[in-house]
């Protein structure tokens, strides 16, 4: 005597399937270590130090894409020292849009899936040569903001269809409050800010995920002869707050994190005010 | 996708421990035909079985690939004169149970839930309370069928295929998907256990407990306080039983002695925060979980859920842990590495690790699955809310002390091994790897777990 059971209805009493929720972000490993990542504006000394410390943990595979080939050939090195294993040089002009997606679409399909991209290209510029030469600004605001759309939206195609990693864009508090001693940056980068916050959203339940990074005044290169401002910080401590958030999955980094309620008041201050302020 | 495949619906889809859901198209499949035809149109991405999303970690997700759910069609046939069951892979241990045990069967081994399916046991190699005497689940299962991408169906015979059998028993669905499963379930008298409860003092009371008198036990496992610390470290309540006989158990439930009822108490909602787990609330708990045992009782009786599954009782209990998620991590250790597990506890506990369903259970001699975790040893097991920064770097150095002593990390739980101890702790990997290209040589077969630990191509 054999019985014969169909179970079907009990297990479509069981509960629900584990996971299929939406709500929670993602990276590749349980704690936020990556495996690749691809770094656009392969020179940028924050995404420099993010890869380091990422290095130490589990990254293996690095694309460093940038104007200066030069300049990212020896980051690449200083990476297989750090414990990278294989490194790739390939030429990068942020300003050259039309370029982008068949850019991304190939380093993509030649080098495999990347558990993370930062977007780490930006010209800081100096606001007194853009009051005197609007071209100039315009060039800079499309490196800062146009360029970063054009790869931002060639790589978000890439992460869904990949149905994971991580864009982390590289953003700045000057996009939360336009100084009128750097405005051209600053409404750039508040573009590149609103951009990335909407991509990150419409990416959400794709299994992509949009980091994005507003650090205070950083001394680098870039900032090298400006005065410091309050708050200053080092590429070193952006790039830990960078890891930190990769690992705590969120959405919006600040460095240092005090500036997430400094500006959240500074935001609010009556003009003139404001004007008297951020004069310096 | 092109139009010649099905028009899956696209989602993201995580392990239990909710870490790392990644985006995947999801073929719900309801006869062996659409199996094969959703297996043979695996997009480049490639393809992997799921059942009811139970590992812990990414083994049932596939980035950007197909991952097939056929919990949706099954069901199984029990031979009552020998106790063979044939189980659909969708089919789970609950739905099973409730089948086999009024006619006086229970499943070869269960886990700590029974929400996990027949496919989900054969590649995890699952194990349960009773492995110290009865192994492992694929210790049970006499053949199964298996799907492969190229649209053959093996039908595969633990005698006549051993290669492929033990390829696949642990093989974290890698090396075809299960359609189907032979296994042997036994007899039992009622579906009542007696249970004997000894609280132990610290972690060598238990140890010493455990390695002298498991063996007069079917099922035994201790629940260990990982946050208890100094003279109490590694304090546990010790929990050993067996299936009770008819004339043991108390009139009144004679009459029915073979009663089963998988019952759930409660469901978590599904808006539970971050953090509300935290050193404090879990040590009061781990407390009072402690000091509610009883020192010491023998022949109590227990029923089924009460005794294997007490955590089914609260549906999606991985909510608790909030939208950031948890981890697993659980190791075996060999027999005489009893001063490495001292160790591991001793960092867990130094660490105010923050776990409130720690265990630690004596498996008794592995099989000869090139990647099925259970070794004759000591594992501990034990579950961390994401988000303690020093995490990271404590979990790898216990990894690698594990790997030093010939331990190993279960792959089913884990969700952020580092790659290169991989092989360390699986030393049959490339025999594996060489099985497994004979089955899928396009490597269609993947998962997010795959590609993370490098066993199939990133």
């Amino acid at each position: 005597m054999r019985h014969h059971f169909r179970v079907g209805h009990p297990i479509h009493r069981l509960p629900d399937q584990a996971g299929t929720s939406t709500s929670v972000l993602t990276v590749e490993d349980a704690l936020g270590a990556v495996q690749s990542a691809l770094v656009l504006g392969g020179t940028s000394e924050i995404a420099l130090a993010v890869i380091d410390r990422l290095a130490a943990d589990r990254c293996r595979r690095v694309v460093l894409a940038a104007r200066d080939t030069a300049g990212a050939a020896a980051a690449a090195e200083h990476l297989r020292a750090a414990g990278v294993e294989t490194t790739d040089v390939i030429e990068f002009d942020a300003a050259d849009i039309s370029r982008h997606p068949a850019l991304i679409e190939t380093v993509f399909a030649e080098h495999g899936d990347f558990d993370l991209v930062l977007l780490a290209f930006g010209v800081l510029g100096d606001q007194a040569t853009f009051d005197r030469d609007p071209v100039a600004a315009a060039n800079a605001v499309t490196v800062n903001y146009v360029g970063a759309v054009s790869t931002g939206l060639s790589v978000a195609q890439e992460l869904r269809r990949q149905g994971h990693g991580t864009l982390v864009v590289l953003s700045s508090v000057a996009a939360e409050r336009p100084r009128k001693t750097n405005f051209v940056y600053g409404s750039s980068k508040a573009g590149l800010d609103a951009f990335a916050q909407g991509l990150g959203d419409a990416l959400e339940g794709t299994g992509a995920h949009v980091l994005v990074v507003r650090p205070g005044f950083v001394k680098t290169r870039m900032t090298a002869g400006l005065p410091p401002q309050p708050f200053s910080t080092t590429p070193a401590a952006v790039a830990d707050a960078v890891v930190q958030g990769l690992a705590r999955k969120r959405h919006t980094v600040w460095a240092p994190p005090i500036l997430r309620w400094v500006f959240a008041l500074l935001r609010h201050l009556p003009r003139p005010l404001w004007r008297l302020i951020s004069a310096r | 996708m092109s139009p010649d495949r099905p028009d899956y619906p696209r989602l993201t889809l995580a392990g239990w421990g909710r870490t790392n859901p990644t985006g995947a198209w999801l073929a719900r499949v309801h006869c062996p035909d659409d199996l094969v035809r959703a297996l043979t149109h695996a997009p480049e991405r490639g393809v992997i079985a799921r059942g009811l999303g139970r590992s812990y970690g990414d083994a049932s997700q596939n980035a950007g690939g197909l991952v097939i759910d056929s919990t949706g069609a099954a069901q199984f046939l029990l031979d009552p004169d020998t106790g063979v069951v044939t189980a659909s892979a969708g089919a789970s241990i609950q739905a099973i149970l409730e089948g086999i045990v009024p006619y006086g069967f229970f499943v070869p081994v269960t886990p700590g839930t029974r929400f996990v399916t027949v496919g989900g046991a054969i590649a995890s190699d699952i194990h349960g309370k009773n492995h110290h005497r009865a192994g492992s689940w694929c210790d049970h299962v006499l053949s199964f069928r298996l799907a492969l991408p190229d649209g053959s169906v093996l039908d595969v015979d633990r005698d006549r295929h051993p290669k492929v059998f033990w390829a696949t028993a642990g093989g974290m669905g890698l090396t075809g998907v299960i359609t189907e499963a032979t296994f042997r379930c036994y007899p039992i008298e009622t579906s009542r256990l007696l249970v004997d409860t000894d609280r132990t003092r610290d972690l060598d009371h238990a140890i010493e407990l455990m390695a002298g008198g498991d063996d007069a036990y079917d099922y035994s496992v201790a629940w260990i306080d990982l946050l208890a610390r100094g003279r109490f470290m590694g304090r546990s309540v010790l929990t050993r039983g067996r299936f009770a006989r008819r004339e043991e158990l108390p009139p009144a439930l004679r009459t029915h002695p073979l009663a089963y009822e998988g019952r759930q108490l409660a469901n978590v909602p599904p808006v539970f925060p971050s953090g509300l787990l935290n050193p404090w609330s879990v040590r009061l708990f781990n407390e009072f979980w402690y000091r509610k045992a009883p020192a010491c009782r023998r022949g109590e009786i227990q029923d089924i859920p009460t005794f294997f599954h007490p955590l089914d009782m609260i549906g999606n209990w991985n909510l608790i842990y909030g939208p950031r998620g948890f981890i697993q991590w659980q190791c075996v250790v060999p027999e005489d590495a009893v001063e490495t597990l001292r160790d591991i506890v001793r960092q867990l506990s130094d660490a105010g690790c923050t776990s409130f369903l720690a265990v630690l259970k004596r498996f008794g001699p592995g099989n000869e699955g090139h990647l099925s975790f259970p070794i004759a040893g000591w594992t501990l097991s034990l579950d961390i809310p994401v988000g303690d920064p020093r995490l990271a770097t404590l979990l790898d150095r216990l990894d690698e002390q594990v790997a030093a002593e010939g331990g190993r990390i279960y792959l089913a739980k884990d969700s952020r091994l580092r790659r290169e101890l991989l092989e360390v702790m699986y030393p049959r990997l490339d025999e594996w790897r060489r099985i497994r290209d004979t089955l899928d040589p396009n490597r269609l077969l993947r998962s997010d777990l795959g590609r993370r630990l490098g066993l199939c191509p990133d």
